[in-house]
């Protein structure tokens, strides 16, 4: 492994995606990338008794279609890296009680993705771990009622708010080969510009990913448009225009190299708002758009940068502002 | 340093106060308007057909038995699923209402069944509903001191 720069890690030895699953629900099945999302579920409680239950099970089937894409048993996987919205990441605690993988939980909220995925591909680059298996999920219901109102509590949402996704997606790190793989890494630093309202995610999250992309760019000396594509998490309508915005003031043009999978997740039509949120939406997106299209060739070299908003209900109530992060992995085909 | 950074913070909130859409209050107002105005239009031809089969009732009574009424219509759609939807589109045309209130209460009752009934129903259910109460009996407090004083004099 090589630093390049101030930020960014350059991989040496290669680390493969050898396999992908995801899962969504019914109102992401019908969205935009209604023809990528293969496997979807109409039950969201998965005919388990509570959602939180759904959730586990769901995701608990993410891991094991991953698991079957590679070719593998969780015998053969060394290392389970994950998390969730939940407290605790609890679903993925009693997942990985399933899976009977060695476990380390990872929260970074909706940058959970990258995160896993980053120190993942760095534990396969180490030498000492074969199969890493890397797996988010959000849930709207579950979420819903741990951060906001309950479900049947008759509100307006704001029209700057976002809409939790149901979905995940699971990704196993190799060092067998197939034709996808992660050649560089970007930490972000945990960025606090004093947005307070909690239904605002996009300007939240905005500035974590215009510093990691910029930090990034520095670091590796490239421009957007070295990119086949550029992936945000979940900045939504609103907090993608302020990244463009952001970046376009430094003299980077995202341009049209861009998209952010929470603005593109829903049709218009669905009325979600700014666009999705969570964790799933990007592992979703992901797994199914990115790395399919990465894999047929039609991208060659994609930036995917989540976002995540790191406050608690109880923070948020105390008038804090959001912290928030963005860690970004560079994905290739080869 | 703290001070360039609360200075990038503030131009940073301005910007976003800038370009972030907005709710159009004209169209919050008319269907809270109409939303909240049907309800009223329909408590009233509750009350009414009340009145014409008990002529006797006193109006007290009368308003009492519209607000059951309400109520369990709202509880009732809370729990097939639709008073949500009907929120959505009224804002607080449905929430000022007796409806909101039921809805609140109902809502969390539905919502942390799963927590049992003791921890779930009974300390949640008025999870949303509960500052509205204590609101209520502060200001009617508040309310109760100033007319005594006036009263007084």
């Amino acid at each position: 492994m090589k630093r390049v720069g101030d930020f960014t890690y350059e991989l040496e030895k290669k680390c493969y995606i050898t396999g992908k699953s995801v899962l969504v629900g019914e109102k992401e099945k019908t969205g935009t990338f209604k023809k990528y999302f293969c496997d979807s579920v109409t039950d969201d409680k998965m005919g388990e008794k509570t959602f939180e239950k759904g959730e586990r099970r769901m995701l608990f089937e993410i891991d094991k279609m991953a698991l079957k894409d590679a070719g593998l048993k969780s015998s053969d996987v060394s290392l389970y890296l994950g998390g969730d919205l939940m407290n605790q990441i609890v679903t993925s605690n009693f997942v990985a009680e399933k899976l009977q993988i060695p476990f380390v939980g990872i929260y970074s909220a909706c940058s959970t993705l990258t995160a896993s995925l980053g120190v993942g591909a760095m534990l396969i680059e180490s030498g000492g771990f074969e199969n890493i298996l890397c797996s988010t999920i959000s849930h709207f219901s579950s979420a819903e009622r741990q951060y906001r109102y309950p479900l049947e509590f008759g509100n307006q949402r704001q029209c700057y708010s976002q809409w939790t996704v149901t979905a995940g997606g699971a990704f196993v790190l190799s060092t067998n080969k197939s034709n996808i793989i992660i050649t560089k890494i970007c930490f972000g630093k945990v960025q606090d510009y004093g947005v307070i309202d909690i239904a605002n995610m996009g300007a939240a999250m905005a500035p974590a990913a215009y510093d990691t992309l910029k930090n990034f760019f520095t670091d590796t000396n490239t421009e957007p448009k070295d990119y086949d594509m550029i992936v945000s998490g979940d900045l939504g309508k609103l907090g993608s225009d302020i990244l463009r915005d952001m970046l376009l003031k430094d003299g980077f043009d995202l341009g049209q190299n861009y998209m952010d999978c929470g603005h593109s997740i829903y049709l218009f039509e669905e009325e979600s708002y700014q666009g999705g949120s969570g964790a799933g939406c990007s592992a979703s997106v992901v797994s199914a758009y990115i790395l399919e299209k990465v894999k047929q060739g039609v991208f060659k070299k994609v930036l995917v940068v989540a976002t995540g908003a790191l406050m608690s209900t109880v923070t948020n109530q105390q008038g804090d502002s959001i912290p928030c992060v963005a860690h970004l992995v560079q994905i290739e085909k080869v | 340093m703290g001070d360039i950074k609360l200075k990038r913070n503030d131009e940073y909130l301005s910007y976003v106060e800038n370009v972030t859409p907005k709710t159009g209050w004209f169209n919050s107002l008319f269907h809270a308007f109409i939303v909240g105005g049907t309800i009223c239009c329909m408590g009233q031809m509750f009350g009414d057909i009340i009145k014409s089969y008990n002529p006797n009732m006193d109006t007290l009574r009368v308003g009492s038995w519209v607000s059951i009424i309400v109520i369990c219509i709202t509880i009732i759609l809370t729990a097939f699923g639709v008073f949500d939807r009907i929120a959505k589109y009224g804002g607080g045309g449905t929430f000022i209402p007796i409806s909101g209130f039921a809805n609140s209460i109902a809502s969390c009752a539905i919502e942390f069944k799963n927590e049992g009934l003791v921890f779930g129903i009974g300390s949640k259910m008025f999870y949303v509903a509960g500052p509205v109460i204590v609101n209520g009996v502060a200001y009617s407090i508040v309310v109760g001191l100033v007319y005594m004083l006036i009263c007084l004099f």
